[in-house]
C-alpha cells in the first residue's frame, strides 16, 4: 500500500500536473440501450487503451477490471423451513440496496487481480457492493441472506463473475464484452474500469450506460402509470373485442 | 420470436404464450372455468412476476370467457337470470375477499394461505366430482337413461323463490346468493375467476343441468374478472397489455374450439375430465409444499408478497 502511494506521489510530482499517471481511454459499442418490443438482451463491447507513458518496467503487470451495475433497489430475502410437514417462509431479511444486474469482468482470476483491501474499499465484487450498504457484517446470521441473494441471482445470470474475460494486449489495449439479459430494469447503468497492479487500484474510470424503454414499450408503460383507468378500460376493450371477433369468425367459418 | 413485456419487464417467447393461451382457452370453453387456476402457476413458471401474472390473467379471462359465452348464447345455454343473481353475490364476495386478503397480508404468509386454499379446495372439489361423475358414468352405461335428480330438502324450504326457466329450477334466491358470495371471496383471495369452484357448486348445490352451468358460469366470470382487472390496473399498475394480448389471441380461439368439443361430450365425461384436471393441479401444488425445495431462499420486492 505504502509503496503504491509513494509511487503515485513520485509520478505526480514528476508530471507536476493534475493529470493522473495512468489514464484510461475508453470506448463502448453503445452507451445507451433502447428496450424495444423485440428486445432480447444486448451484448455490450467495452474496449480501450491505457495511457501509461510512465509505466515502470520494474513494476508488476497490469490488470484490468470492468464492472457493470444496474441501479440498486431494496430486496426481501426469505428463508423456508419445514413446519408441520410443509415448507413455509419462516424468516425474512431486507437487503437495503442490491443491483438487479451486476457483472465483473477481469483479466485473471478475481482473487489474484483484486486484493481484499481494494475490494473492500472500491466495492468491486457484488458481495462487497451489497454489504457496503447493508448492516454491519457482524450481525448474527444475516450474512446467509446476502449470500443467498447473490447465489439466486448468479443462477439467474443476473450476477456474473467473468474471470479472464478481459483481454489485455501489450499492457495497453484491453477489450471485453458483457451480455446483458433480457429482463433489464430501466435506469442509468454504471460501468467502472479499474486499472490494477498487484491487487491494488492504480487508476479508475467510470461512465454510465442509459437503459430506457422506447417506442410502444415506453408509451404503454407511461399510460399504465399515468392514466391507469384509461389503461384498464383499454385492456378490457381489447379483451371484449378479441372475444367477440373470435366468436364471429368461428360463426362465419361454420356457416 | 421474443417480445419484451413493458410491465412485467421481461422478454418472453411469443409463440409459447400463444400456445399457453390456446390450451387454457380450450379448457375454458369446455368446462366453463376461466382457467386462471391453471394459467397463473404456468406464468410464474416461465418467469412472469407473480403480481403481473395474477392481474394480467384476470384480463385474459375476460376475453376467453366473453368468446366462450357468445357461443353459449347462440346455443341458448346461458341462464342470464341465475347468472345475475350469482353475480350480485359474487361482487359482494369479491369486495369481502379483498378485505380478507389485505388482513392476511398484514399477518404475512399470504402466499402460503393462498396455496393451502388451492390445495384444500381443489382437492375436495376434485375428489367429490370425480367420485360422483364416475358413479354417474357407470350408471349411464348400464341403464343409458339418467333420471333427473329431484332434491327435496332445505334448499326448497327457503323463502324468496324465483323461477329460473333456462335451468328448469324453481328455488329460493338465497342459495345462489350464498354460493356467489362464497365464490367471490375465494376468487379474490386466490386471484382467479372462481369457475372451478362455481361450476361444481352450481351442479351439486343448486342442481343446475351441466350444459347450462358452463355458459352461466362464463357469463358471471366476465364481470368478476373485469372488476378484478380494473382493480389491479388502478391500484398496483400490474396489468401487462402486451402479455394479455398474446395470451388472449390464443385464448379466444381456444375457447371456441373448447365449446365445440364440450358440445360433443356427455355431461358425465365433461365432469370427470374437469375433476381429473382439478386433482392434477392440486397434486402438483401439494407436492411443492411437501417436498424440500432445491433453494430454500427466495427473493421478493420489499413490502410486496
Amino acid at each position: 500500500m505504502q509503496g503504491f502511494f509513494a509511487r503515485v506521489l513520485l509520478v505526480l510530482l514528476a508530471l507536476a500536473g493534475p493529470v493522473s499517471a495512468q489514464d484510461i481511454v475508453l470506448g463502448m459499442s453503445k452507451n445507451e440501450i433502447g428496450i424495444t418490443a423485440f428486445f432480447n438482451g444486448s451484448e455490450i463491447l467495452i474496449f480501450g487503451a491505457l495511457k501509461h507513458e510512465t509505466v515502470a518496467s520494474s513494476a508488476g503487470d497490469l490488470d484490468v477490471v470492468v464492472t457493470i451495475a444496474s441501479p440498486r433497489d431494496p430486496v426481501t430475502v426469505r428463508r423456508k423451513d419445514k413446519r408441520l410437514g410443509i415448507w413455509v417462509n419462516v424468516e425474512a431479511f431486507d437487503v437495503d440496496l442490491a443491483p438487479s444486474f451486476y457483472a465483473v469482468a477481469t483479466t485473471g482470476p478475481f482473487d489474484q487481480v483484486v486484493s481484499q483491501a481494494s475490494d473492500l474499499w472500491h466495492q468491486i465484487s457484488v458481495r462487497q457492493l451489497i454489504r457496503a450498504v447493508t448492516i454491519p457484517p457482524s450481525t448474527n446470521n444475516k450474512d446467509q441472506f446476502t449470500e443467498a441473494l447473490v447465489r439466486v441471482r448468479e443462477e439467474q445470470g443476473l450476477y456474473q463473475m467473468l474471470p479472464g474475460s478481459v483481454q489485455l494486449q501489450e499492457q495497453t489495449l484491453f477489450s471485453t464484452s458483457v451480455s446483458l439479459p433480457s429482463n433489464l430494469v430501466e435506469g442509468a447503468y454504471l460501468a467502472r474500469i479499474f486499472l490494477m497492479r498487484d491487487g491494488e487500484v492504480v487508476s479508475q474510470y467510470q461512465t454510465s450506460i442509459d437503459v430506457q424503454k422506447v417506442g410502444i414499450e415506453r408509451w404503454l408503460y407511461n399510460l399504465a402509470h399515468e392514466r391507469p383507468v384509461v389503461y384498464g378500460l383499454l385492456s378490457l376493450a381489447i379483451a371484449i373485442f378479441s372475444g367477440w371477433a373470435a366468436a364471429a369468425a368461428f360463426r362465419l367459418l361454420r356457416g | 420470436m421474443y417480445i419484451y413485456l413493458p410491465i412485467a419487464e421481461v422478454s418472453v417467447n411469443a409463440f409459447l404464450l400463444l400456445g399457453l393461451g390456446g390450451m387454457v382457452g380450450i379448457l375454458s370453453g369446455m368446462f366453463g372455468v376461466g382457467g386462471g387456476f391453471l394459467m397463473t402457476p404456468l406464468l410464474f413458471f416461465i418467469g412472469i412476476p407473480p403480481a403481473v401474472a395474477v392481474a394480467t390473467e384476470a384480463n385474459q379471462i375476460v376475453a376467453s370467457s366473453f368468446s366462450g359465452v357468445l357461443a353459449h348464447v347462440k346455443r341458448k345455454t346461458v341462464d342470464f337470470k341465475m347468472g345475475g343473481v350469482l353475480l350480485i353475490g359474487g361482487l359482494v364476495g369479491a369486495a369481502l375477499g379483498v378485505v380478507v386478503f389485505n388482513y392476511l397480508k398484514s399477518l404475512g404468509q399470504v402466499d402460503l394461505l393462498v396455496k393451502l386454499c388451492y390445495v384444500l379446495f381443489l382437492g375436495v372439489i376434485g375428489s367429490l366430482m370425480f367420485a360422483e361423475s364416475l358413479r354417474a358414468l357407470r350408471k349411464s352405461k348400464q341403464v343409458a337413461v339418467v333420471k333427473p335428480r329431484k332434491k327435496r330438502g332445505l334448499v326448497h324450504a327457503l323463502p324468496f323463490k324465483m323461477r329460473f326457466r333456462v335451468s328448469g329450477l324453481y328455488i329460493s334466491i338465497i342459495p345462489p346468493i350464498v354460493v356467489g358470495v362464497a365464490v367471490g371471496v375465494l376468487a379474490a383471495i386466490m386471484g382467479v375467476g372462481g369457475g372451478f369452484v362455481m361450476v361444481p357448486a352450481m351442479i351439486y348445490l343448486l342442481g343446475m343441468p351441466t350444459k347450462v352451468v358452463v355458459g352461466t358460469s362464463l357469463f358471471q366470470i366476465i364481470f368478476v374478472t373485469a372488476f378484478t382487472t380494473m382493480l389491479h390496473a388502478t391500484t398496483n399498475y400490474t396489468v401487462d397489455m402486451v402479455l394479455a394480448v398474446l395470451l388472449l389471441i390464443g385464448g379466444v380461439i381456444g375457447a371456441q374450439f373448447g365449446t365445440m368439443i364440450g358440445a360433443k361430450l356427455k355431461a358425465e365425461q365433461l365432469r370427470i375430465l374437469l375433476a381429473l384436471m382439478v386433482l392434477l393441479v392440486c397434486a402438483k401444488l401439494a407436492f411443492d409444499l411437501i417436498v424440500e425445495p432445491s433453494e430454500l431462499f427466495s427473493l421478493g420486492v420489499v413490502g410486496g408478497h
